[in-house]
């Protein structure tokens, strides 16, 4: 049988991405610094309401596996038009579920030296942002250093986004949300464990 | 029923929002490189600031207090005409005053108040690639910030010295963000380059026109570019406003007859009117008060 419920989307479309998008633009121009997101909860819980603000048919999108399903296709197809790709490669943004394996950086579109702005933006679902091991970030944005705990990056990140910030221009900006908030690791910021 | 369709909220549409929405986040991720996005036609000639109202629609919320400065001036056409314009497509609330602007949307001044925590600067940009006059292919130019090539800018600078004796820019000064991309910082007198460095604020640059958007993160290095041997400054004036008194800010040069008769005044309208209701009167500002 044919579902046609695809979960609610935006109560107030207009108001609802504004809000979200500047809760992501503050997070990007201040790494590390948790920003609140909007009380909107969708079929992608929390994650959705950055699907809903960024994402249309202009965007491909990766899943990880625990959000590839028919509810969440249904969701993204019906509110976004955005198309879902298999290979993060190809993706726009690459959406992770908590408890699901990031895609290797390195897997992912990372942009070239003349166009490094066609990269892939990976907005992970983390256990919590504090909790986890120390990391110092340092960068355009910081004042001098800043540190956070997400709980829930896999155990080579600080090795991966250091290859990532090498790239620089190129590479991955990340979107860590929990807790019903967001912290940005754009692709200028330096991260060593504490 | 209102037979008048109503415009969206902040005039363009969704979609076109999330497009431009996108772009900046990747200039915010990569400081000082510009991201072409696809600019709209606005209901306002180009040159009139297309690219940074296209950035102040895509960012602003009805809690935002928008100013809009033409030069430092509050009260010239432009600013008032873009500040009546998000008055009435997105109901904001405006001010004059820096301090209580969440967005301040410029036509190539900072405001002397240094900016803040939270706020946002927009600039409206002409040209947006500093190696445009250098050379006019952007297949090249785009190489040239690919592989970081920035000589020729400095055989530009220091064409300068030779010709002049010193770097003659005064505007449109090149800087270096982050020790990565050379950057145009639009057409802002080189007095206001200092104010780029490490500011607190976030600053967008939008280029309707040509299609460019690129940003400044808070508490970034903007480096002007130089020379050892001739480094970078900024201008100097010899007096202070002749309404505030102020000194160290920059000073607009104001004709008062046909006889050659001048005055300098600041730039920056709202600073100067809040020196001048604190009390702080200029050597004319006197002359109108016994008046």
């Amino acid at each position: 049988m044919l579902s046609h419920d695809f979960g609610a989307g935006f109560a107030d479309p207009v108001r609802d991405a504004q809000a979200v998008f500047r809760a992501i633009l503050d997070a990007l121009a201040n790494p590390g610094t948790p920003q609140n997101l909007p009380a909107i909860d969708t079929e992608m819980g929390r994650l959705g309401s950055i699907t809903l603000t960024l994402t249309d048919h202009d965007t491909a999108i990766w899943l990880s596996p625990a959000l590839d399903t028919e509810a969440v296709r249904g969701f993204v197809g019906f509110h976004t038009g955005a198309s879902i790709v298999a290979d993060p490669a190809k993706a726009t943004f690459a959406f992770v579920a908590r408890g699901d394996a990031l895609p290797d950086f390195a897997r992912c579109n990372l942009g070239t030296q003349e166009y490094p702005d066609r990269s892939t933006t990976i907005v992970a679902e983390m256990s919590a942002l504090s909790g986890g091991p120390t990391l110092v970030l340092r960068g355009p944005g910081i004042r001098d250093t800043h540190e956070i705990s997400p709980m829930g990056l896999p155990g080579d990140f600080v090795a991966q986004w250091r290859e990532n910030r090498e790239l620089f221009p190129r590479g991955v900006d990340l979107l860590l949300v929990a807790e019903g908030r967001v912290i940005g690791l754009p692709r200028s910021t330096r991260i060593v464990e504490a | 029923m209102n037979a008048v369709a109503n415009y969206n909220f902040a005039y363009l549409d969704e979609q076109t929002k999330r497009m431009i929405r996108r772009a900046i986040l990747k200039a915010v991720a990569i400081p000082g490189y510009q991201v072409p996005f696809s600019s709209r036609e606005m209901p306002m000639p180009y040159g009139w600031g297309t690219g940074g109202v296209q950035v102040t629609a895509s960012i602003i919320g009805p809690d935002d207090v928008l100013k809009v400065i033409d030069q430092g001036a509050d009260d010239t056409t432009n600013a008032v005409s873009i500040r009546a314009f998000f008055a009435k497509v997105a109901q904001v609330a405006t001010t004059t005053h820096t301090a209580e602007a969440t967005i301040i949307q410029t036509r190539h001044r900072i405001p002397e108040r240094k900016l803040e925590a939270g706020q946002i600067l927009v600039y409206q940009v002409p040209i947006p690639e500093p190696l445009r006059f250098l050379e006019p292919r952007e297949t090249e130019t785009r190489k040239m910030h690919a592989l970081e090539e920035y000589g020729l800018m400095h055989v530009k600078l220091y064409e300068d010295i030779a010709r002049h004796g010193r770097i003659a820019t005064t505007y449109a000064y090149p800087v270096k963000v982050e020790g990565r991309y050379v950057m145009d910082p639009s057409p802002t007198p080189k007095f206001d380059n200092p104010k780029m460095h490490r500011s607190e604020a976030l600053q967008l640059f939008g280029a309707g026109r040509e299609h460019r958007i690129y940003a400044v993160p808070p508490h970034t290095d903007v480096v002007s570019l130089d020379f050892e041997d001739h480094p970078f400054e900024i201008q100097h004036f010899e007096q202070p406003c002749a309404l505030c008194g102020a000194e160290g800010v920059y000073l607009d040069e104001v004709i008062l007859d046909d006889r050659g008769g001048h005055m300098y005044v600041c730039s920056d309208t709202d600073h100067c009117e809040e020196r001048r209701d604190a009390g702080f009167v200029g050597v004319l500002g006197m002359q109108e008060a016994a008046e």
